[in-house]
């Protein structure tokens, strides 16, 4: 184990400023590349606490907050919350009075969703580098799902603000790439300037898995229509709708806590709890790597690979595939960090 | 609407009020249906026969206990119900498995025990007992303890599922506790007496 000045000392190597390739001047990001890796590896960190739930299974919510900010300096290599977030937001944002969406995941229940002290962790070190609260804007397909990552409807400018999808309503004229014909929620096409995908990881009855990518099924009006074939090739077309696929700029991926089987609903005697956190820009990147966390866990408990049970997440090739070009599943392609 | 003139009752006698322009008279005396278009009577006859037959059946029940019912529980939420085709806005991703099972609707609402364990409880309604097998069964697991209740009845530390006729409940604890096993049972117990 490497101790803290080591690791942020092999994290530096990791990060490079703002605005430094033409791709991220392109796309308005602090885009992570690795300056001794090779230039197309993406980096996806995984921070772990083993003591973040207690023998009895509850969260020691204060632990979380630390938490995230290991896994922010080991992407970003910068140790103070402050300065690595700067390379998280664009810095012409936050002037602006840009608003930051956080697209949270409730759909399993209170049982299996993004944990709130997460949500609230991230709120937090965005207010430090100066985004007001009323522009950070959690949302949800709808009120249910967001009460279940512990958020009230609240349109309060003066607090940080949360309502759902279906309030804000959809756009009326849909968007289309590949076999997706989807109508955006208002929240991503016209209120967020950048969104934080904060997925929670769970197998998916369909899919196989669902992270980063799959989250993205809670901003249409629709998402039922996007379920043929494993939603192969549905989640990588998805993400390629030119508003998702910019605005929606870095996850950072809720393994608190998760079900290995029966998912996407909760099923307490699949819970397991890997008390970690999946961060990265490159989405394809990150649900490779969920994938296989997944995978981990499922032979552990004597489970067939997802392979085996009829459902393998196939859409994480295809969204890396020459047509789609979401990012990397070639693990010579991923530079993974384990912190 | 008022009682039938001639006979003072429907015809299945429970007393129901029912529109006397429409009750066969049976004594050689033209009742005002026959002026009427006889295909239009007829669909009007069948409408008024099968209200008048749900208004003789008992109702049917609310498969939630109210809160206090069952001892510890409270129930705190309203109960949602979900026709098959919107299904997936409660449990999307889920929803096909319940729909190629014959799902019909879905009712759901959150309890609190103790004031403090919480749970919510799923009752889905499927089209015959087969679908409501056929759920129950797909993803039981070995640490799976069978209890008496209902048709068929699994347990696990956190959960309890039984099905009862054409009707699978699902009760889930969002905690662990000691007595969640028990808690969880006694509630599920009462769903199944309502059902």
């Amino acid at each position: 184990m490497k101790n803290r000045r080591e690791f942020l000392k092999t994290a530096a190597t990791g990060a490079v400023l703002l605005g430094s390739s033409a791709a991220a001047d392109k796309l308005g990001f602090a885009a992570m590349l690795d300056q001794h890796a090779e230039p197309a590896k993406s980096k996806v960190v995984v921070a772990r606490d083993a003591a973040l739930h207690d023998a009895s299974g509850k969260l020691d919510e204060k632990r979380v907050l630390d938490l995230l900010d290991r896994a922010i300096a080991a992407y970003t290599g910068r140790d103070k919350p402050a300065e690595a977030w700067k390379r998280i937001v664009p810095a012409n944002l936050v002037p602006a009075d840009k608003v930051i969406g956080l697209k949270v995941n409730g759909l399993g229940g209170k049982g299996i969703c993004t944990h709130r002290a997460l949500t609230l962790a991230i709120a937090e070190r965005l207010q430090q580098i100066g985004v007001k609260p009323g522009n950070i804007l959690v949302w949800d397909q709808n009120a249910h799902f967001l009460e279940a990552c512990g958020f009230a409807v609240n349109t309060d400018r003066s607090h940080i603000r949360s309502y759902p999808s279906d309030q804000a309503g959809f756009e009326e004229q849909p968007m289309t790439w590949g076999t997706a014909n989807v109508k955006l929620t208002k929240i991503l096409s016209r209120e967020c300037d950048l969104v934080i995908n904060l997925p929670i990881l769970k197998d998916h009855e369909l899919a196989g898995v669902t992270f980063s990518m799959k989250n993205m099924y809670g901003v249409v009006q629709r998402p039922f229509e996007l379920h043929a074939n494993g939603c192969n090739p549905a989640v990588a077309d998805l993400n390629c709708i030119p508003t998702i696929r910019e605005k929606v700029r870095f996850t950072i991926g809720d393994a608190i806590s998760s079900v290995y089987d029966g998912g996407p609903s909760f099923h307490p005697e699949r819970l397991w709890y890997p008390n970690a956190l999946i961060v990265g820009e490159d989405r394809v990147a990150v649900d490779r790597t969920a994938w296989q966390m997944i995978e981990r866990k499922r032979a552990e408990a004597g489970m067939p690979t997802l392979e085996a049970a009829g459902r393998p997440p196939r859409y994480i090739a295809t969204a890396a595939d020459a047509a789609h070009n979401l990012g990397a599943n070639d693990p010579q392609r991923i530079h993974l960090m384990e912190v | 609407m008022k009682i039938c003139k001639m006979h003072g009752q429907n015809k299945r006698g429970c007393g129901r009020k029912i529109n006397p322009e429409f009750c066969f008279r049976q004594k050689g005396e033209r009742s005002v249906m026959f002026r009427l278009n006889w295909k239009w009577a007829v669909t009007a006859l069948m409408i008024v026969a099968a209200a008048a037959g749900a208004g003789c059946k008992k109702r049917a029940s609310d498969p939630f206990p109210a809160s206090g019912a069952v001892a510890g529980w409270d129930k705190t939420s309203d109960t949602r119900v979900f026709a098959a085709k919107d299904l997936w806005q409660y449990i999307d991703g889920d929803a096909e498995q319940y729909i190629s099972a014959g799902v019909v609707s879905t009712s759901t609402s959150d309890y609190k025990y103790q004031g403090q364990l919480e749970a919510v409880v799923d009752v889905y309604t499927m089209n015959d007992a087969a679908g409501a097998r056929k759920i129950l069964e797909t993803g039981q697991s070995k640490d799976a303890k069978s209890i008496q209740l209902g048709d068929e009845c699994v347990q696990y530390a956190q959960s309890i599922s039984f099905r009862k006729g054409r009707s699978l409940a699902r009760i889930v604890a969002y905690e662990s506790t000691p007595d969640a096993p028990q808690a969880l049972l006694a509630l599920a117990r009462g769903v199944e007496a309502k059902l």
